[in-house]
């Protein structure tokens, strides 16, 4: 699935419920992290639920994983994801994420609360691209504890 | 007799759609919702009565300054306080305790003491006494609650020691919603020779505090919980205390004489109200707590305890739902669980059916980890609160489960 395809699928919906519906099948589909993974190194601050992102650093491309206890913020990672996963470090930083939501017709569905907590993502998300511009990671799969 | 759907009509923001939908607001318990009268009284503060308190000698300043002081003699009306002089304005509650801590805490506390809190007390009343027991030597010492979450008369007794210099309880959990049996806490308390300081911030709002009936040393409440504005709170302390207690914050206002070398303090309130105070926020204060005064306590509490049997009923109906703290004894708040159900996930369904809940830790993280919760999803009541919320928001409630 392309995020031109989530475009599509969530404009394509025109109510609210259909929406959630439709994030909490994607949050189903998002993989699970085992405990070994759901630790306070990945865990993202400022969301109402838990939250972690962990990021995967390639030669060219940056990837991440994420999870929540919250089945709509799963959902939301997962667009998240698509959003972000394979692209550079200069694309993640260029990308408008609120943008691509408001074209999705999820801007106005998401609380501000719940905004806050997805910008949080999105924020420690171009955090590791920066970083990785600056050529931090250039050996490594996961970032230095250090740079959290 | 009290009837809240005529209640509701006085709070303006209860009339406005939410998406479309009819405004639930089930958050009481974190901020309260206002009364046209507050709106007005801001109004005329700002645009006919202001100028700074106690300083100018000129008609503005003096109606800004009797308007100010009048309203703290409504605040010592409000919690039956023998004199206004010991009523002081804080900016909230938080900053009420964080005061006696950092003052009479600081002078009386020492290593080996103990402060006694409840294991239901939010941060406010928590971590501020975790810190002074930090910098002061003393210990801090919880007693438990029961497993509906009903005060335990013998666990509090048992944790009463010789070594106890502070009891400081929450009147009412923001939690579990349990009434806490505050006066007779503090004759206990003061058997031994300890001062206690009661929380009253969701009390103040279901109940009538009587600081003389309680015998309580300090009591602090936040306006904004009490229909009235954000940015103020009350801090009672009994005179005697506040007489011999060290300055919070220095500044204007709380001097009595300054030279380059050293400086004299004024009496309580004055001492503990550095800098120019929230003049309008605690005239507004006044403005609601006036509003509150002209119902019955009695009327309120007799129909809210029918609200809350009916809530407690139509919650428990729903397959799969855990309530927490159902005490004999307890307020209009409803802290739940709906198994395999996210608090955060409800709670956005909720949002978007007009109705407003709290989710996560509600400041009270120690006990809600307690529960074995990481968030709990919290409904709470207020004056304006009818049947007809409870029904639309029990509705809304089976309308997320079945998203899930």
């Amino acid at each position: 699935m392309s995020i031109e395809n989530l475009i599509d699928d969530f404009s394509f919906l025109d109510n609210w419920e259909d929406k959630y519906r439709y994030l909490i099948e994607l949050g189903n589909q998002l993989p699970h992290f085992d405990d070994t993974q759901k630790i306070d190194q990945w865990k993202i601050s400022g969301c109402q639920s838990q939250v972690w992102i962990i990021p995967h650093f390639s030669n060219s491309t940056l990837s991440f994983q994420g999870d929540s206890d919250a089945i709509i913020v799963r959902g939301i990672i997962a667009v998240v994801l698509e959003i972000f996963n394979d692209k550079s470090a200069q694309e993640i930083l260029d990308i408008d994420v609120e943008e691509i939501f408001d074209k999705m017709g999820l801007r106005e569905h998401i609380t501000p609360n719940r905004r806050s907590g997805m910008l949080s993502m999105v924020d420690k998300i171009k955090f590791y691209a920066k970083e990785s511009l600056e050529g931090k990671h250039e050996h490594s799969r996961v970032p230095s504890e250090e740079n959290l | 007799m009290f009837d809240a759907h005529i209640v509701r009509k006085d709070f303006p923001i209860l009339n406005r759609l939410i998406d479309g939908n009819k405004n639930i607001y089930m958050d009481t318990a974190a901020s309260a919702q206002k009364p046209f009268v507050l709106m007005q009284k801001l109004e005329k503060a700002y645009m006919e009565e202001y100028a700074n308190v106690h300083r100018g000698s000129y008609w503005l300043s003096e109606v800004a300054t009797e308007n100010y002081e009048q309203a703290r003699k409504i605040a010592a009306k409000f919690i039956n306080a023998s004199s206004p002089d010991s009523v002081i304005f804080t900016r909230s509650a938080t900053e009420g305790i964080n005061l006696v801590a950092a003052t009479y805490g600081l002078e009386n506390l020492h290593e080996g003491d103990e402060i006694l809190l409840s294991r239901a007390e939010h941060h406010a009343n928590l971590v501020t006494w975790q810190q002074t027991a930090l910098k002061t030597g003393a210990r801090v010492v919880y007693f438990d609650l029961g497993e509906d979450g009903s005060f335990i008369w013998e666990n509090f007794e048992k944790a009463l020691s010789k070594h106890t210099k502070i009891v400081a309880v929450t009147a009412m959990s923001n939690v579990l919603g349990t009434i806490f049996p505050v006066e007779k806490i503090c004759t206990a308390a003061h058997k031994i020779g300890a001062k206690v300081l009661i929380d009253a911030c969701q009390f103040a709002v279901h109940k009538k505090i009587d600081v003389q009936k309680f015998d309580c040393d300090f009591l602090a409440f936040s306006g904004h919980k009490v229909y009235g504005p954000t940015g103020i709170g009350v801090l009672y302390g009994k005179y005697d205390l506040l007489k011999e207690m060290p300055p919070y914050q220095y500044g204007g206002d709380m001097i009595e004489n300054v030279s380059y070398e050293m400086t004299t303090f004024t009496l309580p309130p004055a001492r503990f109200e550095a800098g120019t105070p929230a003049i309008v926020q605690a005239i507004g204060l006044g403005a609601s707590l006036e509003y509150m005064m002209q119902f019955d306590f009695n009327e309120i509490e007799k129909y809210e305890e029918e609200l809350i049997k009916y809530t407690t009923k139509q919650l428990l109906d729903i397959d799969g739902l855990k309530l927490f703290g159902t005490a004999n004894e307890k307020g209009g708040v409803f802290s739940f669980a709906i198994e395999g159900i996210h608090p955060q996930d409800l709670a956005f369904i909720l949002a978007k059916e007009g109705v407003a809940i709290r989710t996560g830790h509600f400041c009270a993280q120690p006990l809600v980890n307690a529960l074995g919760y990481n968030s709990l999803a919290r409904a709470s009541l207020g004056i304006y609160t009818t049947k007809e919320d409870i029904d639309d928001f029990i509705t809304a409630l089976r309308k997320a489960k079945d998203f899930f």
